[in-house]
């Protein structure tokens, strides 16, 4: 039942994202409309969904990459309604929306068998970490979307190149605010991921920091953005250098997430 | 023929820009007139309603006629007269529609396809006007309400569904569109003009419509730096206060006759720290430029010069043409839609005439038969008149099914046929009767005008 949910939910993102992209080249009002009913659909039937796989594992579904991708997808999909309820920001769900539905295929792809929970995760700090910091690569994700879509546009201006692509993209300072305000919001979330992991380290492991490659590498993610965000309040850094950081930024946090447990195993792996 | 429905036709007699010079429009456009142009074209016999259009660019006569040729006849006559034109010139100057053809003319001038500049928006609001004025003069009627109504909606829908009128075709205005596509919202913004020539204040009042919220003006005689600010509502620099107003304004807009650069590539170099990083759009409309375009490799500052803009606006005017093409498809399936309105229009005398055939038999047998039965109860009484009333709507109902759903081409024919069958008489004095009710709202006007003189 939850796997024929998850499928579900992604063909309601598939729709959504050919939905917005239709909208992206035909700019049809009608068609994005109808492209948000499917993500809103969407997002609903993967709550169902989580939510069932949480009452037959037994615990908070945030466990292996199947649970993990899963939940960013939906966090991702989530802020993303959010973000567009208050701000309508043009041609964003075009590249948001084929994201959400990337990570809910490699959700899709994961062995899905439910594993027994090792003792040492077994703690309410697992919901609490791992929600928050999956949260915070949500949002982070979408600054990387807005960001690129500032290179672009920028470079549309730069260039005097003002066709479809310069009409479709909303303007250069709107872009950067918007991408500022999710890293704004994303930053403090993935402080306080890291904060709450060491917590839970603490009471798992006994220290509260031990070099595990998880763990640096969440840090340089971290010294980066904070980096970014202190050039962004205090020099005025903006535009295109802060584009650019985002998207280092954003690859770093890509490596914290998912290229450690896969070239630098240690005690943080995620099930499978 | 027993059907009366010449009413419905629609006449379009005018002159626009391509047809005639400006001399012969200003009197077509009977200006000196002391009455509304409108009421002479009113209380012609042949014309039924009237809406009467008169801009720079185009003076039209749109009816609801009739009989065409009359009509016409009628109105040309009466024109020229008053507007003393000769009937040979004004023959020569004007165009006639009717039917379809005027249908499609007006939707065309109420989106903007017959302009001067095709996609400017202000002709729309010039037919609202005109609309309006007839309407209060009780000159259009149900034709011309329906059909300017429809007209709205569609330059409306050609608006929206269209991007026609979404580019700018002059310098002044793409400058305007690209700061917005640069700083989005431009509330809050402040622009500088550096010499203070008239495409310049052009571009700079553009700026102010659209919510700039701070400028200043700097030219080489200070006088005229004031002068301007003065007009536009912003203050007045000298020269050499320019480097340091850059530090602080977000738009420049630069027309100086200087032979060389008056922005080096140097002094923004030095000024983006202080500013911040903050984004920099110059608009170099000067030949020679007066900003070094090598300003536009620096990170956040954007320079667009003359050619550039020309560029644009070029390439604007091409999609325009572009999307005009996308227009009249929408024309072509609005004007579908209202003529299958306008036939619908025979149809509901027809069938109300049958129906009250069908009722005063029904009523007057009824009577006869009940004369005879005397003794029935009331429930007796009830049974009698559901049956004849369920017999009439039975026998009428595949009749009526018919003439409402039938294809346009045999319609006509089909209304002929059933009005010849059944000998509805009724149906032209039918339509005599809404031109009365049409004619009494002239008599109210008439008597608002007494008060009025009162």
């Amino acid at each position: 039942m939850t796997e024929f949910l998850l499928h579900l939910t992604l063909i309601a993102y598939i729709l959504a994202t050919a939905g917005f992209l239709v909208n992206l080249i035909t700019l049809r009002k009608d068609v994005e409309r109808f492209a948000t009913y499917f993500l809103l659909a969407g997002l609903f039937i993967h709550t169902l969904s989580i939510l069932l796989r949480w009452i037959s594992t037994g615990h908070p579904p945030i466990v292996s990459f199947h649970e993990v991708f899963s939940f960013l997808a939906w966090a991702l999909c989530l802020a993303f309604l959010l973000f567009q309820m208050g701000h309508k920001l043009k041609a964003l769900g075009a590249f948001i929306s084929p994201i959400i539905t990337l990570v809910t295929v490699l959700s899709v792809i994961q062995p899905k068998k439910i594993l027994p929970l090792p003792p040492v995760l077994q703690s309410y700090w697992l919901p609490i970490h791992a929600s928050i910091s999956l949260i915070s690569y949500a949002l982070l994700t979408m600054s990387f979307c807005i960001s690129i879509m500032y290179l672009i546009q920028e470079r549309q201006i730069k260039k005097k190149r003002l066709g479809a692509i310069f009409k479709r993209l909303p303007s250069l300072q709107t872009l950067d605010t918007m991408a500022e305000k999710c890293l704004k919001i994303g930053f403090p979330f993935l402080t306080l991921g890291i904060i709450t992991g060491s917590i839970w380290a603490e009471k798992a492991w006994g220290a509260y920091w031990s070099w595990d490659p998880k763990e640096t590498w969440s840090l340089i993610t971290w010294l980066l953005y904070a980096a970014l965000l202190h050039q962004r309040l205090t020099v005025g850094w903006r535009g295109k250098r802060s584009a650019y950081m985002t998207i280092i930024g954003f690859l770093a946090l890509l490596f914290t997430f998912i290229g450690v447990t896969y070239f630098l195993p240690g005690a943080h792996s995620y099930a499978s | 023929m027993p059907l009366d429905m010449p009413s419905k036709e629609i006449l379009v007699i005018g002159v626009n820009h391509k047809t005639a010079p400006v001399e012969v429009r200003e009197r077509l456009a009977l200006n000196q007139m002391e009455n509304p142009p409108i009421k002479l074209f009113w209380e012609l016999p042949s014309v039924r309603e009237v809406v009467f259009l008169s801009t720079c660019n185009r003076v039209e006569v749109i009816a609801g006629v009739k009989d065409y040729s009359s009509a016409r006849d009628e109105i040309i006559d009466i024109w020229t007269k008053v507007a003393q034109v000769p009937t040979e010139n004004f023959l020569k100057s004007t165009y006639t529609y009717k039917g379809e053809e005027a249908i499609r003319h007006v939707f065309r001038v109420a989106s903007s396809l017959d302009s001067m500049v095709v996609g400017e928006p202000q002709i729309l609001g010039q037919l609202k006007s005109a609309y309006r004025t007839a309407h209060e003069l009780g000159c259009s009627g149900q034709i011309l309400n329906k059909l300017m109504h429809k007209a709205f909606s569609v330059a409306k829908k050609i608006r929206t569904e269209t991007r026609i009128a979404s580019q700018a075709v002059s310098i002044s205005y793409a400058a305007v569109e690209l700061a917005k596509k640069i700083f989005g919202d431009l509330s809050g913004k402040s622009a500088m003009l550096i010499g203070a020539g008239e495409m310049a204040e052009l571009a700079a009042q553009h700026l102010i419509t659209n919510g700039i919220s701070e400028l200043k003006v700097a030219n080489r005689t200070l006088e005229r730096a004031i002068e301007l600010s003065k007009t536009l509502g912003g203050e007045a620099i000298s020269l050499a206060e320019v480097e340091d107003a850059l530090i602080d304004v977000d738009i420049v807009i630069s027309s100086t006759g200087a032979p060389g650069f008056v922005v080096k590539k140097e002094q923004i170099q030095k000024i983006m720290r202080p500013r911040r990083h903050r984004l920099l759009f110059f608009i170099d409309i000067a030949v020679p430029r007066d900003v070094d375009p090598e300003i536009n490799d620096i990170e956040n500052c954007y320079v667009f010069d003359i050619d550039e803009l020309k560029e644009v606006v070029e390439e604007n005017k091409a999609e325009r043409q572009k999307e005009a093409v996308k227009a009249e498809r929408i024309i072509d399936s609005e004007i579908i839609k209202f003529k299958s309105w306008l036939s619908s229009l025979d149809i509901v005398p027809v069938i109300r005439g049958l129906q009250e055939k069908a009722e005063s038999i029904r009523k007057k047998e009824l009577t006869k038969t009940l004369k005879n039965l005397k003794n029935l109860d009331e429930k007796e009484l009830k049974a009698i008149e559901k049956l004849t009333q369920s017999l009439v709507s039975k026998i009428l109902h595949d009749p009526i099914i018919f003439l409402k759903k039938g294809n346009s081409e045999n319609k006509e024919e089909a209304l002929v046929m059933i009005s010849k069958i059944f000998s509805l008489n009724g149906i032209n004095e039918m339509q005599e009767t809404s031109k009365k009710q049409s004619h009494s709202c002239e008599d109210t006007e008439k008597k608002a005008s007494t008060n009025e003189q009162l």
